[in-house]
């Protein structure tokens, strides 16, 4: 008897149908992979499943019986788990209490017992955790076992992960995947969602595969190869990925020497002694897991935030002072990371969009706006980079993620910078755009611009940057060629396993007292 | 039963309906309010929306309240458009009058009316420094501007109070809390003498223009736009956000102790304890009635004026409390937010069979 | 100063910082569960001027507190169906209430504007009373004074020792993670909202029916607007904002301290001290920005709507 088994599952949104008559069936004691890309509609999937989402129709066999799914609490009553990409944990709340939340009332009424308990249940699976911390003190991987603890406390039959590694680092990867199988020899069925072939292959039992909210393909990852399971995942149509020329860099464009930094938001990471030098015709690589300091390095570098003068030096100017237009002006270009509400204003039309970061181009006269330049330029990126939209008027929001990043990355490029800083390029983005970018930065590169790319994605990392770093609490590994570093050497890096003093391998983030 | 979904897009067309269904909604339960006090309400709605400009004498007076809403509204519609939420116009646009009636006291024997110049210069400045420290409060030491900028309200009218029951008090004035009579010339001039609107419309009308074209045409609007629509895009992009505070702020503040001085050196004529009805409070429903668009404001204000007008009409007429007025004005925002709603989202059917089949089917197998 | 005279302003200061608690203790839980409600000011209002009238129509106070409440609730259930069940920008969808409230009660009041009645009398507890000093502004208070007290140790219990209050802080942080919980999210903001509404307009009732037994136009003279600043400067913490309100009460009776000591100065430039007081707190609150991040509930002000 199968513990789950959806028939004809559909789910409707405006504009999109994420869910269309999708059948899956999970076995116990069975660790069942879910693929596709971004947008595919995994997540609204996972989502009916949890009873978060309410399907439009199909039905829901839940060992052998028909039930509909009332609400996140029902589905945990059932002993369904769900495990968000995005955790959905309480920052300023103690891990107990954060469980205690999901639990019913009669079990979190001890907190003393529950914080036993606790400590018991991360022991037998080897997921170390303290009760008594509150979240946002714990790293990314420690708030990930809150979220895998608070599953594991209730009488569990089915975990749904939800692209579990994306916020690991690949040793980390490792100890979850352990904790994983011993869940699954102990018969609890597993639902993995994630888009990296390789990791599906190394854990999982079964997979699914889901393209544009229908069902591609069923297959045994063990048995086929992770180039078919691809082209189930985009269709026949779409190029994959493929290998650029490394190169050596030419003269210094970046230097970063002795850059200390520590904002006054309390939830920020510190940088510290971080030395960097990015040269002309190459990319840099910095890898990392979230909230390691990147996000504080890309602002030091874009002027959104400041620091001493000659900390930061492009083109042998000294700009750590300097506020984001004066940058530009020199020469800098920045996609940053949130695109709507950092990149693009959300509900302004493409043509102001274009202004946004753009008036240095001459689109500015005696404080009044060049209205004819501005559309010109605005059409020019449309057009050269493939944006599909309504036009320039169009808002921002309303394009897809992977046009409204060809856009950005677009506006910046068409400034012919000396140095681009990009960070997570196609994240969220899917294929067809992510190789369409991927091309614009070696084309930028080999123009002979310098470019820096931020990114969590170590497979992008590895096949478009020459040369690779990692950051870890706010430190920067030392940087190597590409060809030279392996990938357990950078997952080690991202670890923070390249500071002489000492630290944990397993917390990648800060501590906070 | 009926379901609410998110538009695609958010919707043009309702932006520009929202005002006009809050105004029907408003009229409609205006009526009822009318019926269940015993009036008429068909009647009633007519001396508050009609009777008051059925002549040209209420037409001007009309245009006597649109001025200083105008002028505020245009004011804070920088503001509002930063999203710095000043809701200190009142505040300023006492300070303008206070600080312009100040400086006609000075002049009470003046023959020129080139004495104007400085007054009204005056009265915005003191607008101006009041919204400055709301500005510097915000800029310097990050303090909410709501909170602020509401208890500076307070402040000034206590400081009205103060000057027109001590320093700028009439020794000759039996003493009753009010200035003396400005001189003459010290008056702005009248459009016509049988009216007393003044040339202060003009003032209005030309802040609507200037503003209006440095919101769509210029760098600095643009700034200002984009601060408030994402301020992380904002500061992305480089724009100094404290720079673009204090601009707004500080122009909010001349406009609205333009409007303050306006008003006491015209209809008014003296420092008196209360010299605005609310302007400052009301021209805040002016903007967002007005779409924050500056014809949208327009019209608007000639709306709100109207209230104020019709509040006086029923009293006079129909012997009801004045500050029915506020309670239109009140239910006007409430029923533009309610209806704004419509903006991003849409009300659909939803067919109660269609429910009940994926229910079946999904317990059926 | 002779005993007597601190003896009053002990007294006075509890009476007059009782309105500031009330309403800030509403204000705190709305705020705790994500919901920042401006429109305070026009709650009271509508609680002063609809408790005042129902003591006048009725002659029991007991029925006017109850109105005063039922009207703030009233007036509260009108923010939270715009700003809650329509989404509306909250900082937008209070000042309509404030205003809205202005305009309707000076409307329901327009007719009992000068009329007197006998207020809250005081409720003397015997023997503590007696105490010197303290004994009389603890212990020869009204009801609603004592009630006030009551209130901080039964919120301070439920925030820090209950499952309610831990899913009212829940909600308050991210409430998509508390919907994905199970929680309730819209009925925890409303329920959060309705006893703002209704602290509000009990607080509004103290005013009318107990402080100053009569009504006036704007009576409330930005007393919701002082407790929205108390609210942040206590750091969203019960024991603080009793502490805060008490101070503002010393800054409004200040009156009462200068005539005791024989100094003569405008009560119009006196009026202005709470307000001048509140933005001093504001600034002193800048000081330590990062803390007030950690204090302040994350979704503060964040409209929510579940997905369906």
């Amino acid at each position: 008897m199968n513990r789950l088994a959806l028939t004809g599952i559909c789910k409707q949104y405006p504009g999109c149908m994420a869910n269309d008559g999708v059948d899956l069936t999970v076995g116990e004691g069975e660790i069942h992979a879910l693929l596709g890309e971004n947008g595919a509609g995994k997540s609204t999937l996972m989502k009916i499943i949890y009873g978060v989402v309410k399907p439009d129709a199909g039905a829901f066999l839940w060992e052998g019986k028909p039930i509909t799914v009332s609400g996140p609490s029902h589905a945990r009553r059932l002993g369904i788990g769900m495990v968000f990409q995005h955790f959905s944990l309480f920052e300023t709340l103690t891990v107990v209490e954060n469980i205690a939340l999901s639990l019913p009332k009669a079990q979190s009424r001890d907190m003393m017992a529950l914080s036993s308990r606790i400590s018991d249940v991360s022991q037998h699976y080897g997921m170390a955790l303290d009760p008594q911390r509150y979240v946002h003190t714990l790293s990314v991987g420690e708030q990930q076992r809150v979220e895998i603890v608070r599953c594991l406390l209730q009488d569990i039959k089915l975990l749904i992960l939800d692209e579990p590694t994306s916020v690991l680092t690949p040793q980390e990867v490792k100890g979850l995947f352990a904790t994983l199988n011993q869940l699954a020899s102990e018969g609890c069925s597993i639902l993995f969602i994630s888009h990296k072939l390789d990791e599906v292959t190394e854990l999982c039992h079964s997979a699914t595969i889901l393209r544009q909210g229908k069902v591609s393909g069923h297959c045994d990852p063990q048995q086929v190869s992770s180039h078919d399971i691809a082209r189930l995942m985009v269709g026949d149509d779409t190029p994959l990925n493929q290998d650029y020329q490394k190169v050596e860099g030419g003269s210094v464009v970046l230097d970063i020497a002795d850059l200390n930094f520590k904002s006054d938001d309390p939830f920020a990471c510190e940088i510290k002694q971080l030395h960097l030098k990015v040269k002309s015709g190459e990319i840099l690589g910095i890898a990392g897991v979230a909230g390691n300091g990147q996000d504080e390095l890309m602002r030091l570098l874009s002027g959104e935030e400041t620091t001493s003068a000659d900390a930061i030096r492009l083109l042998n100017k000294n700009i750590g002072a300097l506020e984001p237009i004066a940058r530009r002006q020199l020469g800098f270009a920045f996609v940053p990371e949130e695109r709507l509400g950092r990149g693009a204003v959300p509900d302004m039309s493409l043509e102001k969009n274009t202004l946004l970061s753009s008036a240095h181009l001459g689109l500015v006269k005696n404080g009044w706006i060049n209205i004819e330049k501005v559309k010109n330029l605005g059409q020019h990126i449309l057009d050269k980079y493939k944006v599909k939209s309504a036009g320039l008027h169009a808002q921002a929001k309303s394009l897809s993620g992977g046009n409204l990043q060809k856009f950005i990355l677009g506006r910046e490029i068409e400034q012919d910078p000396k140095l681009l800083a990009c960070s997570h390029p196609t994240w969220g983005v899917d294929i067809g755009a992510a190789v369409l970018i991927r091309h614009a930065l070696i084309a930028l590169r080999d123009k002979g611009a310098a470019i820096i790319v931020v990114s969590e994605d170590i497979d992008e990392l590895y096949q478009i940057c020459d040369r690779l770093c990692a950051i870890c609490d706010g430190q920067l590994s030392p940087i190597k060629n590409t060809q030279d570093i392996n990938i357990e050497q950078l997952g080690q890096w991202m670890a923070g396993q390249f500071k002489s003093s000492d630290q944990p391998a397993v917390t990648g983030a800060p501590e906070y007292v | 039963m009926f379901k609410l979904e998110k538009r695609p897009f958010d919707s043009k067309v309702m932006s520009y309906c929202s005002p006009l269904i809050a105004l029907v909604l408003t009229l409609f339960f205006g009526g009822l309010l009318f019926a269940s006090l015993g009036h008429n309400p068909f009647e009633a709605l007519y001396t508050f929306f009609i009777m008051p400009l059925s002549d040209a004498y209420g037409l001007t007076e009309l245009g006597m309240k649109v001025a200083p809403l105008l002028l505020c509204a245009m004011g804070l519609s920088i503001c509002f458009k930063a999203k710095i939420w000043n809701i200190g116009a009142e505040g300023q646009f006492i300070m303008g009058g206070l600080g312009g009636g100040f400086m006609a006291l000075q002049f009470l024997n003046a023959e020129s009316s080139w004495v104007l110049l400085p007054i009204l210069l005056f009265g915005a400045l003191c607008g101006l420094a009041w919204a400055g420290l709301a500005a510097l409060l915000k800029t310097k030491f990050h303090a909410n501007e709501i909170l602020t900028t509401i208890m500076l309200n307070y402040i000034a009218l206590n400081a009205l109070l103060w000057g027109v029951h001590g320093p700028l008090k009439d020794p000759n004035g039996f003493n009753f809390p009010e200035s003396a009579m400005f001189a003459d010339a010290a008056i702005l001039p009248l459009l016509h003498q049988d009216y007393r609107l003044t040339i202060a419309i003009f003032f209005g009308l030309f802040a609507m223009v200037a503003i209006w074209t440095l919101l769509s045409r210029s760098w600095l609007g643009f700034q200002i736009q984009v601060l408030g629509e994402d301020k992380a895009a904002a500061h992305y992009a480089g724009f100094k956000e404290n720079k673009l505070v204090w601009f707004a702020l500080l122009m909010c503040g001349a406009l609205a102790g333009l409007a303050g001085v306006s008003e006491v050196v015209g209809p008014i004529g003296q420092l008196i304890p209360y010299i605005s009805p609310g302007y400052g409070y009301a021209a805040i429903i002016v903007v967002f009635l007005g779409r924050m668009h500056p014809l949208g404001i327009l019209l608007a204000s000639m709306l709100m004026g109207l209230t104020y007008m019709g509040g006086e009409m029923v009293q006079i007429e129909m012997s009801l409390p004045k500050s029915i007025t506020g309670l239109f004005q009140g239910m006007l925002l409430f029923f533009l937010l309610a209806s704004d709603l419509l903006i991003s989202y849409r009300i659909i059917k939803v067919k109660k069979e269609n429910t009940n089949q994926s229910a079946t089917a999904s317990s059926a197998v | 100063m002779d005993i007597d005279l601190i003896t009053n302003i002990l007294y006075a200061t509890i009476r007059t910082g009782t309105p500031l608690i009330l309403v800030a203790f509403g204000e705190m839980i709305c705020e705790k569960s994500g919901v920042l409600n401006l429109g305070q000011e026009g709650m009271m209002l509508m609680g002063a001027v609809v408790g005042f009238v129902a003591a006048v129509v009725s002659g029991s106070l007991m029925i006017a507190i109850l109105m005063a409440i039922l009207a703030g609730i009233c007036m509260s259930l009108l923010f939270g169906f715009l700003s809650i069940t329509l989404v509306s920008n909250q900082v937008a969808s209070g000042l309509a209430l404030t205003i809205f409230g202005g305009g309707l009660s000076a409307f329901i009041g327009a007719n009992y504007v000068g009329i007197g009645i006998e207020g809250v009398p005081p409720l003397v507890i015997p023997v503590l009373s007696d105490i010197p000093i303290i004994g009389k502004a603890l212990f020869q208070q009204d009801i609603l004074v004592y009630f006030s007290f009551l209130m901080a140790g039964i919120l301070f219990f439920v925030l820090t020792r209950t499952r309610l209050g831990l899913n009212l802080r829940a909600v308050g942080e991210n409430p998509e993670a508390a919907n994905s919980m199970g929680i309730h999210v819209h009925g925890i903001r409303y329920m959060a909202v309705m006893f703002g509404g209704a602290m509000a307009g009990l607080a509004g009732g103290y005013l009318s029916l107990a402080y100053t037994p009569l009504w006036s136009d704007g009576m409330t003279a930005g007393k919701g607007w002082i407790a929205l600043a108390l609210v942040v400067f206590a750091s969203w913490k019960v024991g603080r904002i009793m502490l805060g309100a008490y101070l503002f009460g010393i800054a409004s009776i200040m009156h009462l301290i200068l005539q005791g000591t024989g100094f003569e100065i405008s009560p119009s430039l006196l009026a202005m001290l709470p307000y001048v007081a509140t933005i001093f707190v504001l600034v002193l609150l800048s000081s330590n920005q990062s803390k007030a991040k950690l204090n302040a509930p994350m979704s503060l002000g964040v409209a929510y709507r579940p997905q369906l």
